[in-house]
């Protein structure tokens, strides 16, 4: 399994075509505290820079851009009831939505951990 | 005549210091007041008024519809619900209190003259259903607005119906939209600055647009070349707010309209901060093709708590003709016609190539009829020149607040130039662990509604103040050294601002729990079962 990330501060984990996608711990500070996860629906398709979910954070609301291109399988249902998992686990239990990537070829101009960390250095 | 109070003795104000520690059996503390939802005062078994008992058997008229259970009303007789919003009202802040700098909001005051005219019985109790000559006073006010918002914009004509901010923006999208589509040339595509209010792109998706951001350069204002370089033959047309939401005056709207209009789009402009413009510059000038006017914001009609918004949209000579009915007109025998369908051919002649096109209606009636009326007296009680004077105050006032405080609060924008009607300062150069949000509850503290936070998006822990014309100096300099003060305990890490409000009904609330469980409706506990 590779871990990718975008400038727009989402990360995807990718097993085999498999993609499983939410926002890096840095996007979620700058947030502040998410009050409400709004998820893309089972079957969805998407083109790659769409914004199928959104954060709400008691700051702002901001769209979650997809990475890559896909069909969404399964939307993560815990958010639900639990929005604040975006914050304490943004990169392991509060991933927002998994989809099956119809062009991996996709993830080549995207960054890896530390290209990220660079990134976000330079921020 | 009393003497002057020369030594300046006043009696002592609560600090809380030497206050009891014990609470007051009543929960009130003096002035300070406590006070339950109305569902907790009073008793079911109360009324305000007293029904006779009918004399005859009601039941067969009910047909089975009589209400078996009690219905869960407050029970309070007309003192006790009186005094219960009384109550209330003692915790609010509202302008009649003081400054409310909540940018790109334009609370300004709403100067009396307006609601007495507004009291008028020809105005305030007509029906909009009445005959039209029955109305004609009524209808004449909504005429002479138009052409007052006509002229102040040098535009072709209006949409007086919409009834607010973002209900304007989608009267004229569908006006764009109507005028592309009559052309055989439906297009796919809004452009919409990134400093938008967040209304812009929701209107455009809305009207069926997709939304493509533009960037801000470095200096605040929408990137003409970037704008440049998306424009082609899908791109409907673009929204752009002036001044923006950064304050600033978008100086190259000329030549984006020139060039939206070279690629056949049209430029919506949003007309929110109008305000900070009214009588120096017509947007009509500018190639602008509509515009919503908020009259609750530059014209001081009430507005948030205080009563309905309005949103006339102006349009230009290839918008106009398809706006939405119905319209005032005036024929040259003086009375005022309100334009319907049946009879928009008729009147179509004079401007529209006798035929209508107008897309439809935004209202069942005629727009915010209390808003046109306070709108319109503040309009003639100002005479053009007053108007003129109003944006040269709002300037000044919001440049005086921005340079008063660049020092000890960033202001991203400040070598950019003057600002126009607001002014905005970020988070950066706070001490650790302070943010904007410990400035706006000291603000509070300080007896202040606190100014706009985190908004615009673009700028990092914005705060966006503006004063208005309504402050005189004295008020601003309270503002600014209330905001100066707070803004050097945010700097120096003053712990006990993370605390602030202190002097409050009360303290800090829990935003973050009121946002992911909101209890929204009042729930007996003691009726379970």
């Amino acid at each position: 399994m590779t871990r990718y990330f975008t400038e727009e501060h989402e990360w995807i984990d990718v097993d085999g075509d498999v993609g499983t996608i939410g926002i890096t711990d840095y996007a979620q500070g700058q947030l502040g505290d998410i009050t409400f996860v709004e998820l893309p629906g089972e079957g969805d398709k998407l083109a790659k820079g769409d914004a199928p979910c959104a954060v709400d954070s008691v700051k702002a609301a901001s769209d979650v851009y997809t990475p890559v291109s896909g069909e969404v399988t399964e939307a993560n249902a815990e958010l639900e009831e639990q929005p604040e998992l975006v914050n304490s686990a943004p990169e392991t239990d509060g991933w927002l939505f998994k989809l099956t990537l119809s062009d991996t070829s996709e993830l080549d101009g995207l960054m890896d951990e530390a290209k990220y960390k660079e990134f976000v250095e330079s921020l | 005549m009393s003497a002057p109070n020369k030594s300046g003795w006043k009696p002592e104000m609560h600090t809380g210091g030497n206050a009891p520690a014990s609470p007051t059996v009543s929960g009130d503390r003096g002035l300070m007041l406590e006070e339950k939802l109305i569902f907790e005062l009073g008793s079911s078994s109360n009324c305000g008024v007293d029904i006779d008992e009918p004399e005859y058997d009601v039941m067969p008229s009910l047909s089975g519809n009589l209400r078996m259970t009690t219905a869960p009303l407050p029970g309070l007789a007309e003192p006790e619900a009186v005094r219960h919003y009384t109550r209330l009202s003692r915790q609010n802040y509202g302008i009649d209190l003081g400054p409310f700098p909540l940018g790109s909001c334009t609370m300004k005051h709403n100067p009396r003259l307006n609601e007495k005219v507004a009291r008028m019985p020809g105005f305030a109790d007509v029906h909009p259903l009445q005959p039209v000559q029955t109305v004609q006073g009524a209808l004449g006010v909504i005429n002479e607005l138009a052409h007052w918002l006509i002229e102040l914009t040098g535009m072709y004509g209006v949409a007086m119906t919409p009834k607010a901010g973002a209900h304007g923006e989608l009267c004229g999208v569908l006006c764009i939209r109507s005028a592309l589509e009559a052309n055989g040339d439906a297009r796919e595509v809004f452009l919409v600055p990134e400093s938008a209010h967040g209304t812009n792109p929701a209107t455009a998706a809305f009207a069926g647009y997709r939304v493509e951001n533009i960037p801000a350069t470095p200096d605040g204002r929408v990137d003409l070349e970037a704008l440049k370089a998306r424009l082609g033959p899908d791109v409907a047309g673009v929204m752009i707010t002036n001044p923006n939401t950064c304050g600033l005056f978008e100086r190259d709207l000329k030549a984006i309209s020139d060039a939206v209009h070279a690629a056949g789009g049209y430029v919506y402009c949003d007309g929110a901060n109008f305000n900070a413009i009214v009588g120096k510059v017509r947007p009509g000038d500018l190639g602008v093709d509509a515009m919503h006017i908020n009259l609750h914001k530059t014209f001081s009609t009430p507005h948030g708590g205080g009563g309905p918004g309005s949103g006339p949209v102006v349009l230009s000579e290839a918008l106009a003709p398809y706006g939405p009915l119905p319209y005032t007109a005036r024929t040259k025998d003086g009375v005022i016609h309100l334009v319907e369908e049946a009879d928009a051919d008729a009147f179509s002649e004079e401007h529209f190539d006798g035929k209508m096109r107008s897309f439809g209606r935004m209202a069942a009636f005629q727009g915010q009829m209390g808003m046109f009326t306070r709108a319109l007296a503040y309009i003639r009680s100002h005479g053009a020149d007053g108007l003129r004077q109003v944006a040269e105050d709002c300037v000044l006032n919001a440049n005086y607040i921005l340079r008063s405080l660049e020092d000890v609060l960033e202001a991203p924008y400040a070598d950019a130039g003057p600002c126009m009607h607001e002014a905005l300062f970020s988070d950066n150069g706070l001490a650790e662990g302070f943010s904007t949000l410990d400035i706006a509850k000291g603000m509070i503290d300080e007896g202040f509604h606190p100014m706009t936070i985190y908004f615009p998006l673009v700028v990092h822990g914005a705060m966006l103040i503006e004063p208005t014309e309504t402050e005189s100096k004295d008020g601003t300099d309270r503002l600014i050294a209330s905001l100066r003060s707070v803004a050097q305990r945010a700097v120096a890490g003053d712990e006990s601002l993370h605390g602030a409000p202190y002097f409050t009904p009360r303290r800090r609330l829990d935003e973050t729990l009121a946002a992911r469980k909101p209890i929204l409706v009042y729930k007996d506990e003691t009726d379970e079962t």
